[in-house]
Order: C-alpha cells, then sequence, then structure tokens
C-alpha cells in the first residue's frame, strides 16, 4: 500500500521530538495515509537549512526559530509557518556542583523555587565580580531558543543582568553535561534529558525548571516550510491531525513505558528508557538525592499544549526585542504575528470534533489555576500559566510591555 | 587592503577527510589553510587565523556555537554569512547533499569563493564513497570469515568435505533467497546457543 502523502521530517535527540517520533515509527501518520520519514540531525542550523533547500517538509524545531528565519536573523532560511506546537515545558537550569556550593552559601535550597535560586545566584555573582573572578559561564541551545529566553528572563528579574554580569555560550544538548563537568561552563538551560545526565553523572545540580519561571510556557514546536504547506494543504492537515492522536498517546500515563522505549532506540535518543522517565513523571532528581515532583513539568497533550498560540510567538518576540534580536517596528511585529498558524490547527483538528480555544491569542501570566474556558467541541482546561515575577504579558499591549521592559533597570 | 590569497579555515573532526579537503585546497593553489579537529578554544583560533571562508561539515554538532559566535562577532570581527550568494540554490543544494557548509566573509566576490566551496563538495563527496568502498570491503571480509566458521561447523557436525560444506550453504542461500553471508550467520548464531562453541 502506498502512502497518499510523503513527507520528510527533521528532528534533534530531545525527548521533545516524541509526538513527531511517535507520529511517524507508531502508525499515527500512516493511518492518516502519510509516509512520514524521519530524519535525525546533530545542529538546528543543519534543520534550518535543510528546510530552506527542500530536504526536509517540516521539522522539530525551537519556538522562536520560525520567527528568526521569517526575520531574516539567520543565514539561509526560507519562509517558515508553525501550524502545531511540540509541548509545554520540559526544560530546566542546570549549575555545576562548584557554583551549587555557592549558591547554597546565599541561601539557595533544593526546592526548585526560582526567586529563591535566583537570589542565591545573584549573591554569588557579586562576590565573585567583588573578589575580581571571571563571570560565570551558562551556556544554552541556541541564541533564538525558549532556553535563551526563559533563562534571561529568569536572571533579570532577579536583578541579574544577563549581558553583562553573565557570560551566555552556546553548546549542543549531549555536550552539556560533558561541559559543565569539564568545568568549560558554570551552568546551562537545557531541554530533558540533559539536566538529568548530570545530576547521574553527580556533576551538576538542578535549580530550577521552566515549568516553575513561566508555567505552562511553549517550548518546541512544528517549523514548516510555507511553500510545501501552501502546495500541499492536504497533506499538512493530515498531519497534524496524525500528531494530535500522537500526542494524546504520549501523554497516556499507561503508554510512557512503550514511548520511553521507542526513545530509547539508537536512531532516536539513544538513552536507556529510565533517563526519559523524569520528564514523563516530572520526578526529578536534583543532585544530591534531593527528589521533586514538579506539577506540569512536561506537557505533551494537556492543557491545549499543541495549540500554537499567536501571543506564544509575540512573547518571544517581545524577549527578541528586549535582547537586541531584534528591532520592533510594525512591520517586524506583522512578521511575528502571522508565523504562528493557529487558523491551519483549527482548520485541520475541527472535523475531529475536539476541543479548540476560541481565541487565538491570550493573555499569558493570567491564569492563577487551572481553568475551563470557552471553547468549541469538548471542555478545554487551560493553564495556570504564571511567570514566577507575577508579571503578565498582554499581546494586545505589545508595545507596553517592550517599553516597560526597556525602562525597568535590572536591581539588585 | 586587498588581500590577494583567501585565508580558508577547514573545520572537520574526521582528520582524513580534513587532509583530504586540504591537499586539494593546496593543489588548487591556496597556500592560507588551516585545518582545526577540535572546536574547544575556537573563538580565539578564528580571531588569531581570521580566515574569509570556513568550511565545517555539516555532521559537526557545533554549528549552533560556531553560528553564534559569528552573530557576536566579538571573536570574529567582520560579519560572516553563509556561502557566497544565498540565491546560488544549486550550489547550496550541492554543499548540503555532500555534507558540507561554507561560512563567507560577507561582501567577498563569488567568483573568488565558489572554486573554493567546489572543491570541498567534490571533496567530500570522493570522501564518502571511499569510505563507502572501505565499508563494502570490511562486509565482505566479515562475511567470509563467518563463512568459514559455518563450514567447518558443518564439517564437524556433519562429517562433510570443505567443499561439501560451502555447497550446502550455497544451495540453502539460494533456496531461501538469501545471501550466503546470512545463512552462514545464522548457523554460527544457531551453534553457539545450542552447544560449546565450535572453535573449542
Amino acid at each position: 500500500m502506498s502512502a497518499e502523502h510523503q513527507i520528510t521530517a527533521g528532528f534533534m535527540p530531545l525527548f521533545d521530538s516524541a509526538v513527531l517520533v511517535a507520529a511517524g515509527e507508531l502508525g499515527f501518520a500512516a493511518r492518516e495515509g502519510i509516509d512520514l520519514k524521519l530524519h535525525r540531525e546533530t545542529s538546528w542550523a543543519n534543520i534550518r537549512d535543510r528546510i530552506a533547500i527542500g530536504h526536509f517538509h517540516l521539522a522539530h524545531m525551537l519556538g522562536p526559530m520560525p520567527l528568526a528565519c521569517n526575520l531574516g536573523l539567520t543565514p539561509l532560511a526560507s519562509e517558515t509557518i508553525v501550524p502545531f506546537s511540540l509541548g509545554l515545558g520540559g526544560n530546566c537550569v542546570t549549575v555545576s556542583n562548584a557554583a551549587w556550593a555557592g549558591m547554597v552559601a546565599h541561601g539557595a535550597a533544593a526546592d526548585l523555587d526560582p526567586a529563591r535560586a535566583g537570589a542565591a545566584l545573584r549573591a554569588l555573582i557579586r562576590e565573585r565580580a567583588a573578589a575580581g573572578g571571571d563571570p560565570l559561564r551558562f551556556a544554552v541551545v541556541h541564541p533564538h531558543s525558549g532556553h535563551n529566553y526563559e533563562l534571561r528572563y529568569w536572571l533579570a528579574a532577579c536583578g541579574i543582568d544577563p549581558e553583562r554580569e553573565i557570560e551566555i555560550v552556546i553548546v549542543p544538548p549531549p555536550f552539556m553535561a560533558d561541559a559543565l563537568a569539564a568545568g568549560r561552563i558554570d551552568g546551562y538551560c537545557v531541554g530533558e534529558p540533559w539536566n538529568s545526565a548530570a545530576v547521574a553523572a553527580g556533576t551538576g545540580h538542578i535549580v530550577t525548571v521552566k515549568a516553575q519561571i513561566w508555567r505552562n510556557s511553549p517550548e518546541k514546536v512544528v517549523g514548516v516550510r510555507k511553500a510545501w504547506a501552501d502546495e500541499n494543504p492536504e497533506a499538512l492537515a493530515a498531519l497534524l491531525r496524525a500528531l494530535h492522536h500522537s500526542a494524546r498517546w504520549c501523554q497516556d500515563p499507561a503508554n510512557h513505558g512503550e514511548l520511553a522505549a521507542l526513545m530509547a532506540q539508537a536512531g532516536f535518543l539513544g538513552l536507556p528508557p529510565a533517563v526519559q522517565m523524569p520528564i514523563l513523571t516530572g520526578r526529578l532528581q536534583l543532585g544530591d538525592g534531593a527528589e521533586r515532583t514538579i506539577d506540569d513539568f512536561f506537557l505533551p497533550f494537556d492543557k491545549a499544549a499543541n495549540f500554537p498560540w499567536k501571543s506564544h510567538a509575540l512573547w518571544f518576540y517581545t524577549q527578541m526585542v528586549r535582547w537586541g534580536h531584534v528591532t520592533h517596528t510594525p512591520e517586524n511585529f506583522a512578521i511575528a504575528r502571522d508565523c504562528y498558524r493557529p487558523d491551519l490547527y483549527r482548520s485541520a483538528l475541527k472535523p475531529l470534533g475536539v476541543a479548540l480555544p476560541g481565541a487565538n491569542s491570550k493573555v499569558e501570566g493570567a491564569l492563577r489555576v487551572a481553568t475551563a474556558v470557552g471553547a468549541t467541541g469538548a471542555g478545554l482546561v487551560l493553564g495556570p500559566d504564571g511567570f514566577f515575577d507575577g508579571q503578565i504579558f498582554d499581546p494586545d499591549e505589545i508595545d507596553a510591555y517592550i517599553a516597560g521592559q526597556e525602562s525597568a533597570e535590572i536591581q539588585a | 587592503m586587498v588581500r590577494t590569497a583567501l585565508a580558508v579555515l577547514v573545520i572537520d573532526e574526521n582528520r582524513i577527510r580534513a587532509a583530504i579537503i586540504e591537499a586539494g585546497l593546496r593543489e588548487a593553489g591556496h597556500e592560507r589553510v588551516t585545518v582545526i579537529h577540535d572546536v574547544t578554544g575556537i573563538a580565539r583560533r578564528i580571531a588569531e587565523i581570521e580566515p574569509d571562508v570556513i568550511v565545517i561539515d555539516l555532521e559537526n554538532p557545533n554549528r549552533d556555537m560556531l553560528e553564534n559566535m559569528f552573530q557576536l562577532s566579538r571573536a570574529v570581527k567582520r560579519p560572516i554569512a553563509m556561502f557566497v550568494d544565498r540565491s546560488d540554490q544549486a550550489s547550496i543544494e550541492a554543499a548540503v547533499d555532500a555534507g558540507v557548509s561554507a561560512y563567507v566573509v560577507d561582501g567577498m566576490r563569488q567568483e573568488r569563493v565558489k572554486p573554493i566551496l567546489d572543491m570541498a563538495v567534490s571533496r567530500f563527496n570522493a570522501f564518502s564513497r571511499m569510505a563507502r568502498e572501505l565499508e563494502e570491503v570490511r562486509g565482505e571480509l566479515e562475511s567470509r570469515k563467518v563463512i568459514d566458521r559455518a563450514k567447518g561447523i558443518l564439517m564437524k557436525s556433519r562429517g562433510l568435505s570443505e567443499e561439501a560444506a560451502y555447497t550446502l550453504l550455497r544451495k540453502t542461500a539460494m533456496n531461501q533467497n538469501r545471501k550466503i553471508g546470512d545463512i552462514a550467520q545464522s548457523l554460527v548464531t544457531a551453534a553457539g546457543l545450542l552447544g560449546p562453541a565450535e572453535d573449542e
């Protein structure tokens, strides 16, 4: 039987490629008439290049990456749209044993509280600076990544200037734990399992998690080559339905064992199933035997995790502006606003009768508790989605938000 | 300042491939070629070398790190763009297909850089062809060894001559429409499971 649609997708060896991988490997794509070919890549630059020259129709991408492509920030990019999000949360901030000891001396505890950890880190940074030491060096996976922006957001909100008081470098995810152990970096922000890897090796401590910096915040997405999407609307809709079924399957705890075994295969993550369990259960080892369970640590499906909210894209855009990656102009704003495509998600999933949010954009940080919201189809629960510093991002007030961040002094 | 010789930096963890590319560049008259295998401390090296062109293999996971360095342009003083001309789709495709990426100082004229990129592409292709052939030869040797062991098992357990043992393997392979090496492998595996190793 030949499939109706041939689709080629790139992915990086990270757990949050699971929905895409499961769609291809467990028959969700085939059931929608798709022959989904998955290609593991070694860098985000390769993913971007291969989409640009047409090797891939779509790929597992960092949330801000399609924005960076469309805004012309990267070499060799084609217009890329986002009709599907691969999940919420999943990242952690991990520091070396030495940095952790320094933070503990300034009041840090193994509780993942971002404000407490940030205050301790700030005290450590100031102490080092006063003693004439080098700034701490943190790594993220890519400049245009949720990791870079949430790390900077967390630091700035804790009174640490990420531009001047620390150094931020780029390290590929699988190298993070080794770079930390070798002392080349003092800390990093990355998706799982590359935090638990450092804890398991006894060389790092998890100090906070994305889910506590900004609960239910966006992470990886499916980036689609726009030219292909325009010419193949049926194939794209079929793919989105396959991904929807795959995501629901991935969320179900009954399937976690099978999912972990799938991701453990050499062609995907190539790491033992046990290493995948923390992201699936939210039960993390933090280092020195401390353990903590985090609510909504990583959601591949629940709480509208797959809906490509325009407010998510626009928040990334505000952070790109904040850190000087792009200038805020009406043209750039429009590019950022039009990059995520909830309309395509809606039209593909509507026939399934699943719950769809009533709006394409929401006020981020406004939901303090999980809230049922107006939705077509079955009931839909969102949030809580609070930022740890109590800020609110209203995409309708984007100018004020950007101006507020520019004028806010980073204070001790 | 007009520079006549372009400074080319080749970043490749595969030493053999790097040497092949370097040789090609030197043959083509490029004297200022530097090869780096390990990206540790690369910012400083790039600042020293001030390359006009960087050729890097696509499988190098440090591309994101490298590109970020270019963007920060603290280590690299001049803006660097990928490829000579973004509109030269054929050239870019050939490079990506071959597994090579190139970064070029912005504003450099295409005719100066294209030969370098073309050379890198052809050398990458030549290398992967070589690697494939090597793999095939290794596979053949491996399967010959397994066939010898399988023959030995048959000779010992069924009292066959070497020729008769080989004929039996070949006939079985033909009947099952499989490779003789595969049949031999199954036999060796089965023998290992069933009894003491045949070479004990």
